[in-house]
């Protein structure tokens, strides 16, 4: 997030889009709700399913899946033809924007109307409201990246943000709401294949010297490494032979989970380390049990970049261990030393190779975390990004065309599957569904219809149902709701036994490798009871 | 020197904002005046009127948390009018319910035939589910005031625990509201209110009535987290942990990324309770159903417990020194023979920033790949 969560409030307006957030950030989603409810806010909120947050909304406009890059641009067309623009901010502080000029020009929305569904009167009230506002804040989660053109979504939500001004100010902003614990700190400590922690590039030789000093050894590769989802192919070619996999569970969370399972098949050797024998585990030659968030003392870092303390509440179970503990226990094996007295002490050396954590302490956030970047021990930290300028100096406007995504319905798979969470689970479902209580709420899968589609189809709710792709087929049971829009149904991809994953589309952004887990398509056909 | 916008509170003189209450002002000062219904970061309702205070020339007792602090007014916290009128709200609520804890009352000599019956009636054979975590209870004590059974009132309505989570014990509602501005003003779930009305006043959860789980209820808890009294109480702690047996270590949830600070409530190595920290960013105390309710998988019976090797397609339990022997030799095996960039690593983001850190260090230094990556993307 560029932004902090508690800025939302001083929004004017407020996108959201491609983020179920009372059922995903539920803490979160309040911040909007009030924002909305006692504060004046105008909600403008874009996504294919009639979510609980459209009832909050003044306006709840319906695209089509996979066509993100046309409404926005249809906004920006508006924007653009009605003079809603920030010209100041525009000239100061960006560049490129007559490319952008150029290719929003053919996004009327009579045009977009054709690509997206979204009539163009909506999309003309959606863009007076955003772009009238002083302050607008820009929410976004996975129905904006997970698909072919996710990094394309991305920049076309940061070219809108810019065109109206609202980077770099209270209650502005482009946030993408993190979906798990430590993803934002993952990224930051260099849980990625082209970059060492603060996202210094591996390809860049000055920076590789520093690491090959600060870590003693004699080089490192400047060859930017495989993403998880080229990881599964090249060890499916015999490129790949051996994989380490912690804490993750590729074989209910990944795209066409059949294939993930014949790519882990032809590995040589897989080490899993878990809280769980995880269906992943499961197809280990060796698995190594570590503790759980509340067995350790460490940091998480969340979505808004706030650096803060976990701790130890408990004793692990057995022989448990901290997953840096086993790590480094395999390096001193493998001939390279390292060893810490504890999390602190890696802390410590993280603050060393990371400038944008070497301000913050265990000491200093022992009370409230701190956001990053927090260059050395005086500075407060910092909540909002981009203030005076942008990191690279001005911001970049991408001139986008839309592109449709990967697949599309046909006659023999005439139907949208869209995937997602519910309130009451959590990814895979290895930490909740050991809740009795969730599992009685949430107890199993289900592909949500709508009423129509169901009596099309001769479905009633609660009918078990196959549903196809051209991937694989799952059963789970048809649930009538008044949130799924003909056309398109929904599955949680939470649960192993209607596992969703088996059916969605392995099919990839091209720049950052996320699968379009957004957008397949299916047919259903009723069960024989 | 009485400026313009300076009070008096017990002698002092006190500068407020324009705006703020006479609460605002005795808190930000150290002042305690006692409070029941009042819930920091919402409208302050006056229902409970627990937090009155006496104001010279005004011809009534007036509630300070809605009563707008004014320049030269002379207010006093802890009279004899105002402890005489807390002490009546205090007599009243106690006596409106199953308040059952040795504060109670009771008719001549008989102290416990009230207080079996109430056991009988929450088939316990303790006291309150909440004693000793209870503000009407401490009240009590601080102002020494203990109800008259004479004025006891009938349980108007059934304990509804047909859902997993919340216990809704009608016999111990005061109305104080917390749990109605919590869910609305708070939460935003606009899932319970005010019902009936007058005597018959309930908490409903709207005009049909229903049970929580058959509403729009979302188990966030935060009516639970805020009610003052035993009211609302979390099923699976109810009679299981009481507040004097249980160590509380503040961490950050392990479920999504807004990263909400939590009181994990530990006794004898169990989580028993999580609760939001009130007074830190970002959840300033709320949270979801997911931190709240779903911390079983911690002491799960299924938690590996010591690593394993498989060996023909199936595992056996294997010894740290033997199992991290096997990783290394196979590891540094692949490596010597088709180089670094035939393992592949991922990491996580349900690990701490040290632990991916060093992961990436590893991944980098020890098998020489920068072929690392996590679940970003999934």
């Amino acid at each position: 997030m560029t932004n902090t969560i508690a800025d939302i409030g001083d929004a004017e307006v407020i996108l959201v889009t491609g983020s179920n957030t009372t059922e995903n950030h539920p803490v979160l989603s309040s911040f909007v709700k009030r924002a909305v409810k006692f504060k004046g806010a105008k909600l403008i909120v874009v996504d294919p399913r009639r979510i609980k947050m459209t009832e909050f909304a003044n306006l709840w406009i319906r695209p089509r899946l996979g066509t993100d890059v046309a409404w926005i641009n249809g906004l920006m067309n508006v924007i653009l033809h009605e003079n809603l623009h920030d010209e100041d901010f525009i000239e100061k502080r960006t560049e490129e924007f007559g490319t952008l000029r150029k290719v929003v020009e053919k996004y009327t929305p009579e045009h977009v109307e054709e690509i997206t569904g979204i009539p163009a009167e909506s999309l003309k009230e959606a863009a007076r409201t955003f772009a009238a506002a002083k302050k607008g804040s820009i929410l976004y989660c996975m129905g904006i990246t997970q698909h072919t053109t996710g990094t394309d979504n991305v920049k076309s939500l940061a070219n809108l943000s810019m065109l109206c001004g609202f980077l770099g100010m209270e209650g502005g902003g482009v946030n993408p709401l993190r979906g798990q614990n430590n993803v934002q700190g993952a990224c930051d400590m260099g849980g990625l294949p082209n970059v060492f922690p603060a996202y210094l590039p591996v390809i860049d030789k000055a920076v590789s010297a520093r690491f090959v000093e600060a870590w003693g050894v004699t080089s490192l590769s400047t060859k930017p490494g495989l993403t998880v989802t080229k990881m599964f192919p090249a060890a499916h070619d015999g490129t790949l032979k051996a994989m380490y996999i912690i804490g993750e569970n590729p074989m209910v969370s990944d795209a066409d989970l059949n294939h993930v399972e014949e790519c882990l098949k032809h590995l040589d050797f897989l080490v899993v380390q878990d809280i769980f024998l995880t269906e992943t585990a499961q197809m280990a030659d060796v698995v190594l049990p570590s503790r759980c968030f509340a067995e350790k003392e460490g940091t998480f870092t969340n979505s808004e970049r706030r650096v803060q303390r976990v701790r130890k509440a408990v004793e692990p179970p057995g022989q448990a261990h901290y997953d840096w503990e086993i790590l480094c226990d395999v390096a001193n094996r493998m001939g390279y030393p390292m060893s810490y007295a504890d999390s602190e002490a890696v802390f410590e050396e993280i603050r060393k190779v990371t400038p944008s954590y070497a301000g913050i302490t265990y000491e200093r956030i022992e009370g409230e975390g701190i956001h990053w970047p927090c260059p050395n021990e005086e500075h407060p930290g910092t909540p909002i990004l981009h203030r005076e300028m942008f990191t690279r100096g001005k911001g970049l406007f991408h001139a986008i065309e839309y592109v449709a995504p990967a697949e599309q319905v046909d006659e023999d798979y005439p139907l949208y599957l869209t995937t997602g969470r519910v309130l009451y689970h959590y990814h895979t479902g290895t930490m909740t569904m050991k809740s009795e209580g969730l599992n009685e709420i949430a107890p199993e899968g289900f592909v949500e219809i709508a009423d129509e589609d169901a009596q099309r189809l001769g479905i009633a709710d609660g009918d078990t149902v196959s549903v196809a792709s051209r991937r694989g087929k799952v059963t789970a049971r048809a649930q009538i709701s008044e949130k799924a829009v003909s056309g398109t149904v929904f599955m949680p991809f939470h649960y192993a036994q209607a596992a969703a994953n088996k059916l969605t589309n392995a099919a990839l952004d091209p720049v950052c490798g996320i699968p379009e887990f957004k957008v397949c398509a299916v047919k259903l056909e009723k069960r024989a009871a | 020197m009485a400026g313009e916008n300076t009070f008096v509170i017990n002698g002092n003189e006190l500068a407020f904002e324009p705006g703020e209450t006479i609460l605002d002002v005795a808190r930000r000062n150290d002042i305690d005046i006692p409070t029941l219904c009042h819930l920091k970061s919402a409208m302050p309702t006056g229902i409970c009127r627990m937090c009155v205070v006496e104001v010279e020339g005004a011809t009534q007792l007036l509630a300070s948390c809605a009563t707008p602090a004014a320049a030269g007014m002379v207010v006093q916290t802890e009279s004899s009018a105002v402890v005489e009128a807390r002490k009546m709200i205090i007599r009243l609520m106690l006596s409106s319910g199953n308040h059952n804890c040795a504060v109670r009352g009771h008719a001549g000599d008989d102290w416990t035939s009230f207080q079996l019956q109430v056991m009988q009636a929450d088939g316990a054979d303790e006291l309150c589910p909440v004693w000793g975590d209870c503000r009407l209870q401490d009240l009590a004590y601080r102002y020494q005031v203990s109800s008259e059974p004479e004025l006891e009132t009938p349980v108007p309505y059934p304990m509804e625990t047909v859902n997993p989570f919340i216990v809704r014990d009608f016999s111990r509602c005061i109305l104080c509201g917390r749990c109605v501005q919590a869910c609305n003003d708070v939460q935003v779930n606009e899932a319970i209110e005010f019902g009936y009305r007058s005597a018959a006043t309930k908490i409903v959860t709207g005009p049909e009535d229903r049970p929580l789980k058959n509403s729009d209820c979302v188990f966030c808890g935060e009516c639970v987290q805020v009610c003052p009294v035993g009211a609302l109480v979390l099923k699976n702690v109810r009679y299981e942990a009481r507040p004097w047996e249980t160590e509380k270590v503040r961490t950050t949830c392990t479920y999504c990324g807004v990263g909400c600070q939590m009181w994990l409530h530990v006794k004898e190595n169990r989580i028993e309770q999580v609760t939001g920290v009130e007074e830190s960013a970002p959840n300033h105390g709320s949270l979801c159903v997911k931190g709240r309710f779903g911390y079983d998988f911690v002491g799960d019976e299924n938690r590996l417990t010591a690593p394993l090797i498989k060996e023909g397609g199936t595992f056996r339990e294997a010894t740290w020194e033997e199992a991290l022997d096997l990783v290394a030799k196979k590891l540094g095996q692949v490596k010597n023979d088709h180089g670094g960039d035939a393992i592949g690593m991922l990491t996580s983001a349900r690990i701490t920033n040290e632990e991916n850190y060093v992961a990436n260090k590893f991944a980098r230094a020890v098998l020489k790949t920068n072929n690392i990556d996590h679940c970003a993307r999934l």
